[in-house]
């Protein structure tokens, strides 16, 4: 046979063995310096974006200079101050949170009922399916016309529309995470002897829980814009009103700055629940569990 | 079904050899005994949409206790669909599964899987909960019992250490080792395991077999396996069902009892491990 070129043959090198000692040369670990140890707490960051957006905030209101279109930064809080000085804003608040908490367990409990029926039938699933195609594109506000007639001037209807809110997009989060349970996972419940009930709480609810939990999240929101929308609206007839129906008394009087304290309080109570109650909720199932980043 | 086993052996397959090429029921009757587990013409079938496949066709195979079974055979052969349907996932066409001669109906913690997919353990509990969950899903033991019976199979796993971490923070090996722990600890009657280390390195699956090989030296186990790997069949198995493809059927059923991790390379091994390569490979078209 030819030879090959000898340019394309690897020399042949002598071999070597190292006796390893125990490694001492350079620590094994190391602290990070403080300040990336400071610019990890997710905090910081955020209070960081939200102090430049109230100076940004601050600085075009005064370039703007006209109080009736949109109040200072620091007018806003004065106005917010004032608000929950006097109790008027808590009061407001609590008005809108009971109606709020009421319409969403009931929302929670029905789309549990609704996904649990469609991961144990077929038609159950077809169920779920053909109702949240129809309902879920309709707006709650649509509704509440309708709710007002059947439930009269008062929180049944407002109950109502949140229930309506809440429960289509959260049973499709919901039977989403069901569907995407690994087929191991269900096979190894299955294998243990867990069936019905049992199986869905023990392998299905914790297996789709960072599906669950993002459900829960968007019909808390749509919730409260739900709410606050209606209280807008129709909020006036219904006796006492909550924060939608103090936003809306303020700016027919042009209180604007009061207007702004109220969109702020509902800024903030959706930016308490959120790290709260979500954020912690995910801290201690879904990130523990190395189920989510 | 020895008839079958014949009638599917191609004329110019060896007889000779460490262990004879026997048919199913003649090796059941040499070992005397009722079998653990008895398959008995099992045909599987799966649905895709629009066709229905059969996975498997007629097969029939015994296991003893303690024995080391293993399901050998190619990609398509329907072992694994057979496996599944000895934990009771599938329901055969035909055929029918005994376990202690009580036929098999739906899954059941008496026959615990090791899957080969890491995420067979729930992710949120940690791994001493994850070998109590079958006892306590089971209702087998109280809470005290199961955690004091998975610290032990922990510790025989060598995870003793790690009991209080959740699964994300383990090495896949150490995964497997978790599974394995928990179907011990489950002590059921057989332990299913579905290409276990299919998705380890080769270091890893190596060391995985030694331990597997050192547990069954001392709990003496039941093991029905699964591979689609020559040598971890003779490694691993006591006896090994040879499983032809598309649709899976009875090729031939090899003793393999004598080899362990000690005898890899050693001229028996080779040689039974060619004689594997053939039954599987060689004679495609003589089966028929």
């Amino acid at each position: 046979m030819n030879t090959a070129p000898s340019g394309l043959t690897p020399p042949v090198r002598p071999e070597y063995e190292h006796r390893l000692e125990p490694f001492t040369a350079v620590p094994l670990e190391r602290a990070l310096p403080w300040h990336e140890r400071l610019w990890q707490q997710g905090w910081i960051r955020k209070g960081l974006i939200l102090a430049l957006l109230a100076l940004l905030w601050e600085v075009a209101a005064r370039w703007q200079d006209n109080e009736l279109l949109l109040p200072t930064f620091t007018a806003t809080m004065r106005a917010l101050a004032d608000g929950l000085a006097s109790g008027e804003l808590l009061e407001k608040v609590r008005i809108s949170l009971t109606v709020l908490l009421q319409g969403y367990a009931l929302g929670v409990l029905l789309s549990f009922g609704l996904t649990s029926l469609a991961v144990s039938s077929r038609v159950g699933r077809d169920l779920l399916d053909t109702l949240t195609s129809m309902f879920n594109p309709l707006p709650a506000i649509a509704l509440l016309p309708l709710a007002l007639l059947w439930f009269g001037l008062g929180r049944g209807a407002l109950v109502f529309v949140l229930i309506h809110s809440v429960l289509w997009p959260l049973a499709l989060n919901t039977y989403a995470g069901f569907q995407g349970v690994p087929e191991t996972l269900r096979m190894a419940g299955r294998n243990y002897g867990l069936t019905g009930l049992r199986y869905v709480l023990q392998i299905l609810v914790p297996a789709a829980l960072p599906a669950i939990l993002s459900g829960l999240k968007i019909g808390w929101a749509f919730a409260w814009r739900t709410l606050i929308a209606a209280e807008l609206v129709f909020g006036a007839s219904s006796g006492k009103g909550g924060l939608g129906w103090y936003i809306f008394q303020n700016r027919n009087e042009l209180y604007t700055d009061r207007v702004f304290a109220g969109l702020v309080m509902v800024i903030l109570i959706g930016l308490l629940v959120e790290t709260l109650a979500f954020q912690a909720l995910e801290r201690l199932t879904v990130r523990r569990w190395g189920m989510q980043k | 079904m020895a008839t079958l086993a014949l009638r599917n052996r191609p004329l110019g397959a060896p007889l000779q050899g460490p262990g004879a090429v026997v048919g199913a029921r003649d090796g059941a009757a040499q070992a005397g005994g009722a079998a653990l587990l008895q398959v008995d013409a099992v045909s599987l079938e799966y649905h895709t949409p629009g066709r229905v496949v059969r996975a498997t066709h007629r097969v029939g195979f015994d296991v003893f206790a303690s024995e080391r079974f293993v399901l050998l055979g190619p990609s398509g052969c329907g072992k694994s669909t057979l496996l599944k349907a000895v934990a009771g996932f599938i329901d055969p066409v035909e055929g029918e599964i005994r376990l202690d001669g009580q036929r098999v109906r739906g899954p059941g913690p008496d026959r615990i899987v090791v899957f080969q997919e890491f995420d067979q353990l729930p992710p949120w509990k940690t791994v001493r909960e994850n070998v109590m969950f079958p006892l306590l899903a089971s209702r087998t033991l109280g809470r005290k019992e199961a955690s004091e019976r998975a610290l032990h199979y922990l510790a025989k796993v060598g995870l003793a250490p790690f009991a209080d971490v959740h699964p994300h923070q383990l090495s896949g090996g150490m995964k497997q080792r978790v599974a394995i722990a928990r179907a011990l600890a489950m002590q059921p009657r057989v332990l299913l395991m579905d290409e276990p280390f299919a998705a380890l390195d080769a270091l890893t699956r190596r060391k995985m077999q030694e331990e597997l090989l050192a547990l069954w030296d001392e709990v003496r186990f039941t093991l029905l396996f699964v591979t689609h790997s020559i040598e971890e069949a003779l490694v691993v198995g006591s006896r090994i069902a040879l499983l032809s493809p598309h649709p899976g059927r009875m090729r031939a059923e090899i003793n393999s009892h004598a080899f362990g991790l000690h005898s890899l390379g050693s001229d028996d091994f080779q040689a039974t491990a060619q004689r594997i390569h053939g039954l599987l490979f060689e004679s495609d078209g003589a089966t028929e």
